[in-house]
């Protein structure tokens, strides 16, 4: 044993997981001490319970640590041009101060990632996204002159705040004509003694909600939380970890890499990444502008079909399908696809999915063979699925400009 | 117009939904409720601005899922929020606070008895056991004993079925337990008072019954056999208050093309040739249906809206006998700021979750021998919930409301008729014991409403205000519900059907027995059942 004035090293410091700018705080209301890992950062699971969390941002608000999501600063002459190339959506007409969500893909039409561009100015872009992808920015200028690229995932503290009395929150915390921010609009306001405006708000989330993302200088990014954390208390405001998000973004209909896809360049088998068309992304695929990154390939894809397509899926029954396929026949012979996320919607009241299912069997009927446990039995059941057309949960309160009372 | 395919009398959740079904199914239907709001007892009352009370019913952890899916009632509004953590209050400053968390509960269980902290867990598996047996069986119509129709014969099955399932020493247990008192079922497993009465104290909300009392053991199960999403025993919360069911059914209902008229009290239900063909209003409008459903009590119903003469023999003194004694009040009161609770730590979860002033085994009893006498009880059982902890939509931001069902309170008393100043000396009495845990209490105090027995009969039309719409005692409960014989929601008059509490599976916000009566009705209507069953939730 050392004694309290011996400085000891950590041996496991290089393998524990780095603390994100918020940690000090989130720390303190991590009552269960479940935490995941993104991207090298510590992030909770959840923090007191995953389903009151979950409630949170359908009721109240909640705040996520994106921290450890990857940012990157592309500016210069160039970087409009060299994006518009990488990416599939064209940028080309964006304003500044707009979000939009987009992907790239690979030259054979396969998805990379997906994420959003922020236009901060005529030359100075954001990028966002959930993996490294540095070296493909990289390697996207090729051929550009006057582009760099800056990594700034450590360098911009980040935290969403969503949930339908989002706005109201905010609102108390000063930041004055923020009911007047639209859908993927940005806004810049003053904050602590600072004479610029170092809070950026962004009208962006992945909940399917009102919600809003908050960017800042790491410095302030503790001031930023207790000032929020102050304006909410009467407004339901609480943390909530991956669990949650999962569950809000599924029933909101939004796809998750390693759920719904594996990004192009870490897989193995050429079968097992996706185009764009197969996850129900048509509308980010643009093949009106110039030459882009795969735009050969996707357009033999949107001329052939895809062989596989995203749909959701309600299931009867209250079983969660997960990790389980899906057949076009009742008694599980002929195999159509398989599931890649599934849930009790407590909002809904529903058990949903997403599901990939092979295009040609969209039409036919779609069985589930459901695998669940009950006290160390394991059981097996086959439900009916229904494609649904809209998202499991949408709320008009999220689009409308103001937001709509809470 | 003034001709229907169906009145249903009553736009409380259950003749919401009921109606809902029918119109649902083609019918053109037409709810007549005598408030200029709908909701009954599942209502949220905006009393004191910017502040919304559940009045009446305040938690829902019964509805059926399968009836929220099916009609879509979250594209109507509703969301149902859990709410997390409970405090029980002991006479001698005593507390013991539940977590939602396993671990977190049973160390705090072991703090003060580390024989029960262990216990606990026996208890909650024997009574989830019980608790999944009955689930089973909401959303199914009770089967005629006597009967040898192949329906009948084949529920009556099922149901043996699923007692044998039990397996032979549950079975003995399952009917013992039935008929046990609470108090005396829970000796078999807990050693602290504390939190026996905490447990037991579930077994008297909305009975005359007391701890100690024969029948109070199945009571307690009625209270925990429900769920929120697959959270066995917990509760919820709906947004926007209790009205939010109500109108979210409502939702449904016109969306189907369904009619609701306020203000249209119902005088007379109509009988020509022992067969019901519409009503009569408070107003004298006359309106006419081929079908006419009462989402009243069985006792209102038969003895209130219904001639003598119009009844086969017996059928009125049933009615006039059918237990549905008030025994409980609710105070309402708005807050100027969250309360603080002596002995609860002060963390942002347990300190506005729910609260139990139990207090001991012993005084829960003398709360009843209090009712007993003619009295509301002078240091009675609370179960409170501060809705506005859980629910920004409730109450102005950092304000708060305060929801205090309060047992035992008689719809009689022995000094006679109830005044607005006797209602205000029990008001008082709830404000005094919730200060004696809570300093300060009175001073936050925007806006009290106070509800008795009588207030909750006259407003809501409740008879003495019994919540369930009569006692969940197992003489009304099951095939005896309303009566023997009369438990498949099908009433001694053709073409009249109940569809409250007072039938099976009796009270409680579960949508179940507007739905079950619903069925029977497009059964009888030979128009296929549309109302969906929920077996697999248990599967």
């Amino acid at each position: 044993m050392s004694d309290s004035n011996t400085v000891t090293v950590d041996p496991f410091e290089e393998e524990r997981p780095k603390e994100t700018h918020f940690h000090a705080r989130m720390a303190v209301l991590n009552i269960r001490e479940n935490w995941a890992a993104w991207n090298g950062y510590k992030l909770a699971n959840y923090f007191y319970d995953a389903e009151y969390e979950y409630f949170c941002v359908r009721n109240g608000c909640g705040t996520y640590d994106i921290c450890g999501m990857q940012k990157y600063f592309v500016t210069g002459k160039d970087a409009e041009a060299m994006l518009n190339r990488m990416v599939t959506r064209d940028i080309s007409e964006m304003n500044i101060d707009r979000v939009t969500y987009l992907v790239w893909c690979t030259d054979e039409g396969r998805l990379i990632d997906d994420g959003t561009v922020f236009k901060l100015g005529h030359e100075h872009f954001m990028l966002t996204c959930g993996s490294p992808s540095l070296a493909w920015l990289e390697k996207s200028c090729y051929g550009f002159k006057d582009v760099s690229i800056v990594d700034m995932s450590e360098g911009i503290a980040a935290l969403a705040l969503q949930g339908p009395t989002s706005c109201e929150v905010l609102k108390k915390m000063g930041l004055k004509d923020i009911d007047t921010l639209k859908p993927f609009g940005i806004k810049h306001f003053p904050f602590g003694a600072s004479q610029d405006k170092p809070l950026m708000v962004s009208r962006t989330g992945f909940t399917g909600d009102l919600g809003y993302e908050l960017w800042i200088k790491p410095e302030l990014a503790l001031k930023m939380w207790d000032s929020l954390y102050d304006a909410g208390e009467d407004y339901h405001i609480q943390p909530f970890g991956e669990a949650a998000l999962n569950m809000a973004r599924m029933e909101a209909g939004f796809i998750m890499p390693l759920m719904e896809f594996n990004e192009a360049l870490k897989t193995i088998h050429f079968r097992h990444d996706h185009t764009p068309f197969q996850l129900n992304l048509d509308w980010l695929v643009d093949f009106k502008k110039p030459h882009f990154n795969g735009r050969a390939a996707l357009l033999r894809e949107k001329h052939d079909g895809p062989e596989y397509t995203l749909v959701k899926l309600d299931i009867e029954g209250n079983k969660p399908a997960e990790e389980c396929n899906v057949y076009s026949d009742k008694g599980c012979e002929n195999e159509i696809g398989y599931v890649t996320s599934a849930m009790w919607s407590p909002v809904v009241k529903a058990n949903i999915a997403l599901a990939m299912v092979k295009t040609k069997y969209l039409k036919g009927e779609i069985w589930a063979e459901i695998y669940y446990n009950k006290e160390l039995r394991s059981y097996t059941k086959v439900s009916r699925c229904t494609v649904k057309e809209k998202p499991f949960w949408t709320h008009s309160r999220s689009r409308a400009t103001p937001p709509l009372p809470y | 117009m003034n001709q229907y395919d169906a009145i249903v009398i009553g736009a409380g959740h259950n003749g919401l939904t009921n109606a809902a079904y029918l119109a649902k199914a083609g019918l053109e239907v037409l709810v007549v409720e005598k408030n200029d709001y709908i909701g009954g007892a599942a209502v949220s009352r905006e009393l004191h601005e910017g502040w919304i009370y559940s009045s009446c019913s305040y938690v829902c952890s019964m509805m059926r899922q399968a009836i929220h899916r099916d009609l879509n009632l979250t594209k109507h509004g509703l969301i149902l929020v859990p709410y997390l953590g409970n405090v029980a209050f002991g006479d001698n400053g005593e507390t013991l606070v539940g977590y939602t968390d396993e671990e977190a509960n049973y160390n705090a269980l072991r703090k003060i008895s580390p024989h029960d902290a262990d216990a606990m867990f026996r208890l909650h598996a024997d009574l989830a056991r019980y608790a999944q047996l009955i689930r089973k069986t909401l959303l199914r119509t009770p089967p005629d004993p006597t009967s040898f129709r192949p329906r009948d014969v084949n529920e009556l099955l099922w149901f043996a079925k699923q007692f044998w399932g039990l397996g032979e020493k549950e079975l003995y247990e399952y009917i013992r337990f039935f008929t046990m008192s609470a108090a005396d079922y829970l000796e078999d497993y807990l050693e602290n008072d504390l939190i026996k009465a905490t447990m037991a104290s579930a077994g008297i909300i909305g009975t005359a019954l007391g701890v100690y009392s024969p029948g109070s053991a199945y009571i307690l199960l009625h209270h925990v056999m429900g769920d929120v999403d697959g959270n066995i025993g917990a509760w919820g919360l709906a947004r926007g208050g209790m009205g939010a069911i109500s109108q979210s059914l409502a939702g449904a209902l016109q969306e189907s093309g369904g009619e609701i008229r306020l203000n249209a009290g119902v005088r007379k239900i109509l009988v020509k040739k022992q067969k019901a063909v519409g009503v009569v209003l408070e107003n004298g409008d006359e309106l006419y249906a081929n079908i006419v459903v009462s989402n009243l009590d069985a006792k209102r119903t038969f003895t209130q809206c219904m001639d003598e003469d119009d009844l086969p023999p017996g059928i009125f003194k049933k009615a006039k006998n059918f237990k549905i004694r008030g025994s409980s009040g609710k105070v309402n009161i708005a807050l100027s700021g969250l309360p603080k609770f002596n002995g609860v730590p002060n963390n942002r979860y347990v300190n506005r979750g729910g609260q139990a002033f139990v207090g001991s085994l012993e005084t829960m009893e003398r709360a009843y021998d209090d009712w007993k006498h003619g009295c509301w009880s002078k240091d009675p059982f609370i179960e409170s919930v501060i809705p506005s902890a859980w629910d920004p939509t409730v109450a102005p931001p950092g304000k708060h409301w305060m929801s205090n069902f309060v047992q035992y309170c008689p719809a009689e008393l022995a000094d006679g008729p109830w005044t607005p100043e006797k209602r205000n000396t029990f008001g008082q009495i709830i404000v005094d014991k919730i200060e004696r845990y809570s300093p300060g209490f009175r001073e936050l105090i925007v806006h009290m409403e106070v509800r008795t027995p009588h207030e909750i009969e006259a407003e809501v039309g409740l008879t003495e205000g019994n919540i369930f719409q009569g006692e969940l005692t197992i003489d009304q409960l099951l095939f005896n519900r309303p009566f023997p014989g009369y438990a498949q929601y099908r009433m001694p008059v053709k073409n009249m059907y109940m569809c409250g509490s007072s039938t099976h599976p009796g009270g409680g916000v579960s949508s179940a027995c507007g739905a079950n009566a619903a069925r029977e009705i497009l059964m009888d209507l030979r128009l296929g059942n549309t109302v969906p069953d929920d077996d697999f939730y248990d599967e």
